[in-house]
């Protein structure tokens, strides 16, 4: 009951992120900053089909670096399919194909020779529903490393420390980290499952719906952390909020029906959009 | 009339008889289970308290001593005199040994007085069954005891003596003596072993000379404890019991014969208390005596449980993979949806079946070739190709491997979708998904699989016959000699002693108590190991309780 009260309440400080683990991605070979094409994520002509139905129909558009890109439009649009596609997380469903290009720092990762597991350890994945594993807190950050390699009881500490003040959780959870994860409030297991996501150090995150589950005091403490997150990390974030793609993102993408309608800045989506159906859905036409 | 319509329609369309119906389906289930319960308690557990012996002097002038176990009205004896017809008693009269039967019909009409005087004693003996009727001390050689040094003080001293006596016996016979034959007989073996490619290999002469030197020195050893063992017997001393019996008769009870001795008329209900408390205890804890109708279960007992628990440790890791295969790594398509038709149907194919599997494959197949290889210096006497408790677990591991498949499979499929797809989220391979995060959530469901088949197991006696349940084993198929567990030995199960006991027994009528206190016996040990089982799937379940949000 008390941790209850404590996550919702909003006397909470603000979230700090200062990474001190060395981190290798800024050591990876990357378009610059300050160019024009300071592109992280790169979709190119892509098409993708459940089976016999298709679900995207040629979709191009490129994610910036540091920055958040958001993507609205109604149910069944395609907005998660694509996010899904962006670490091939649709592999999973059976009979699901991909036709197109998507790179990664300018690697395509549809390319057989690449590693999936790799690849989604560098673009990391938080889910609609909050779903931390029912293991205590500690293990559930430490889960992704450990499994990549970090056996080292104090460089382990360091990183679940580490990430969990990355998700602004630190402060709520660090009297009982051994404790299971289960017992935490929902916005707290969903600001987990982005620490989890944060200790296996990736590049980007991608995160479906994650604030659908939660209540407006919760969401605006994700809200909070996505704004910071995009200092050190490259955020895409699939919404049925508008307001919150408003509020969160540089850059956002509308779809309708397996379309991209239009991809744009934020500011330019939502105040002076070029299609027809973008300024419907926005105003509220339909939706 | 409407009123009333409309009053049925409502009844019927509410179905209140229905949920009468149901409530009622639940009411005659648990009656019926209650009543089963109660019926096995009642006649298995009254079998322990000592019961008042009863001198009854008849018309004839002739005398009966013994327990009144049942009563009934006389078949076709209702008559216009006597509406309610005549009754009858019947007596256990014990002495097997003297009156050819343990048990006797006695009309009430032929009654003239009953009593239940102090002194008459009940002997336990080591054979015939029980002894009713007056017991005296005397020595070896006379005819009848004498009454002088014959108070019941002294009788239950020399009965005390002669107890321990035996256990120093039976101590020397079982353990040392048959340790010394368990030793030479391996020795020999091993001794055969070396000549067995028709003769001795040249760099073996020397370990057969120390395998030979060490059977002399073990038979000297083996000479040495019957020595000791006859030393023992003459020490039991001169004094022999005899015990008169309802006719008059005096009988002599060697002491070595008699296992206890009692008088329960005499007896207040603390005494008995504490007599049918050890009488239970004896009962659990010791071998049967006599095929099976007198003594104690142990045997039994430890046989089902160690069954029980080599096949849980045989059908465990053979079910789940099986299931893990089915559920996460084949392709969904017809041959999955055959082989798991076929494993459910599996479930549904009658035990016996599988005990002629296992005794064709386990046991002739395997065994005989396991012989062949491992232990050819026994042959032609069969080793693994018998029989054996390890045959017998793999047996029945096969028959419940479908439980355990089917609800693992169930358990997996309950593991949610989200926690798979956050763990590959996070670069996690399938097989670390698996292992960290699926096994642990099925778990619980793993488990109730477990639960179910350890269930039908411990029922299970068809196929066991088959495969390596005797009515007397020997041994048990662990003790301290290396390797501990030995898995080629037959053993003894409670279903089986429960067959056994009741129809193959020459005293039916005395065993009846056995088999309901076997039966008993046999619904706690299942109980019991449900019950842990259940006990650590909730606290699993507990640990792995799904998130909610």
């Amino acid at each position: 009951m008390d941790i209850q009260t404590r996550s919702l309440s909003p006397t909470t400080p603000a979230l700090s992120l200062r990474p001190t683990v060395p981190q290798p991605r800024l050591t990876r070979p990357h378009v610059a900053h300050g160019t024009s094409v300071d592109a992280k994520v790169l979709v190119r002509n892509l098409d993708f089909y459940y089976g016999q139905r298709q679900a995207l129909f040629r979709v191009s558009l490129t994610v910036r670096t540091h920055s958040v890109t958001s993507f609205i439009g109604p149910s069944g649009c395609g907005k998660s399919t694509l996010l899904r596609c962006l670490n091939r997380m649709n592999d999973l469903v059976e009979g699901a194909r991909a036709v197109g290009r998507v790179e990664l720092d300018g690697a395509d990762i549809y390319d057989p020779a690449i590693d999936v597991t790799d690849l989604r350890k560098r673009v990391g994945m938080v889910f609609q529903k909050s779903n931390p594993f029912p293991k205590s807190i500690y293990d559930n950050v430490a889960y992704g490393p450990r499994l990549h390699g970090t056996k080292d009881k104090r460089s382990l500490d360091e990183l679940v420390q580490h990430s969990l003040q990355g998700a602004g959780l630190w402060d709520e959870v660090k009297d009982r980290l051994m404790q299971s994860a289960l017992g935490l409030s929902g916005g707290q297991q969903q600001r987990l499952c982005i620490a989890r996501a944060l200790a296996v150090q990736p590049d980007v995150i991608l995160m479906d719906e994650p604030c659908s589950a939660l209540d407006p005091i919760a969401t605006g403490k994700i809200e909070e952390l996505i704004y910071t997150l995009k200092d050190t990390y490259t955020v895409v974030i699939v919404t049925h909020n508008m307001q919150q793609a408003a509020r969160v993102s540089d850059q956002c993408g509308f779809f309708l029906m397996g379309e991209l309608v239009e991809f744009g800045d934020t500011k330019t989506i939502f105040t002076t959009p070029h299609d027809k159906r973008t300024e419907d859905y926005i105003t509220g036409r339909f939706g | 009339m409407g009123e009333r319509s409309k009053l049925m329609k409502n009844f019927w369309r509410g179905g209140e008889l229905f949920v009468w119906m149901t409530a009622s389906g639940v009411a005659l289930s648990l009656l019926m289970v209650a009543g089963m319960l109660g019926l096995i308690m009642i006649n298995g557990l009254g079998q322990f308290w000592p019961g008042a012996l009863q001198e009854t002097t008849l018309k004839t002038q002739e005398t009966v001593i013994g327990q009144v176990v049942g009563e009934e009205v006389i078949p076709n004896s209702i008559t216009p005199d006597s509406p309610t017809g005549q009754r009858r008693f019947r007596y256990r009269v014990g002495n097997r040994d003297v009156f050819g039967s343990e048990y006797r019909w006695i009309n009430a009409a032929d009654i003239v007085s009953s009593a239940h005087p102090e002194d008459l004693t009940l002997v336990e003996r080591r054979e015939w069954g029980p002894a009713f009727g007056r017991i005296t001390v005397g020595v070896e050689g006379a005819a009848t005891g004498s009454a002088s040094g014959s108070s019941w003080t002294t009788v239950k001293t020399l009965v005390e003596r002669a107890n321990q006596l035996r256990r120093r016996i039976e101590h020397l016979e079982r353990e040392e003596i048959g340790s010394i034959n368990y030793r030479i007989e391996k020795a020999r073996l091993a001794r055969h072993a070396l000549t067995l490619g028709g003769r001795l290999a040249p760099g073996d002469a020397e370990k057969d000379q120390r395998l030979l030197d060490q059977i002399t020195a073990l038979e000297r050893d083996y000479l040495t404890k019957t020595e000791a063992l006859e030393r023992l017997h003459k020490e039991a001393g001169q004094e022999v019991l005899f015990l008169t019996v309802s006719t008059g008769r005096s009988v002599r009870l060697s002491l070595d014969q008699v296992l206890a001795v009692s008088r329960p008329n005499g007896m207040h209900w603390g005494e008995k208390l504490l007599a049918y408390v050890q009488s239970l205890w004896l009962f659990v804890s010791t071998e049967p005596r006599e095929a099976n109708t007198e003594g104690g279960i142990f045997p039994a007992i430890f046989g089902t449980v160690l069954m029980v628990f080599l096949m849980t440790l045989a059908v465990m890791p053979f079910g789940v993979m099986a299931a893990v295969y089915l559920r996460e790594y084949a392709n969904q398509g017809l041959l999955v949806r055959l082989v798991r038709i076929a494993v459910n149907n599996l479930a549904g194919v009658p035990s016996i079946v599988f005990g002629v599997f296992g005794l064709a494959f386990f046991v002739y197949a395997l065994g005989g070739t396991i012989d062949q290889w491992l232990f050819p210096e026994a042959l032609p006497n069969p080793t693994f190709g018998t029989g054996g408790i390890l045959w017998a677990s793999l047996t029945l591991a096969l028959l419940t491997v479908p439980v355990v498949i089917v609800a693992t499979e169930e358990g997996l499929s309950a593991v949610p979708r989200d926690f798979r797809e956050g763990s590959l989220g996070l670069g996690a391979t399938k097989f670390e998904t698996l292992r960290h995060v699926i096994l642990p959530c099925a778990l619980p469901g793993i488990l109730t699989g477990l639960i179910l088949a350890m269930a039908r197991a411990a029922g299970e006696v068809a196929p066991l016959m088959l495969t390596g349940v005797v009515k007397l084993a020997p041994a048990l198929p662990l003790d301290e000699y290396l390797p501990f567990l030995h898995l080629d030995r037959k053993f003894m199960h409670l279903g089986f002693h429960i067959y056994d006991v009741g129809f193959q027994s020459p005293n039916v009528e005395a065993a009846k108590p056995m088999v309901y206190m076997t039966t008993l016996i046999l619904i706690l040990v299942v109980v019991s190991l449900n019950w842990a089982a259940v006990r650590l799937r909730n606290r699993l379940r507990r640990r792995f309780a799904a998130s909610a949000v």
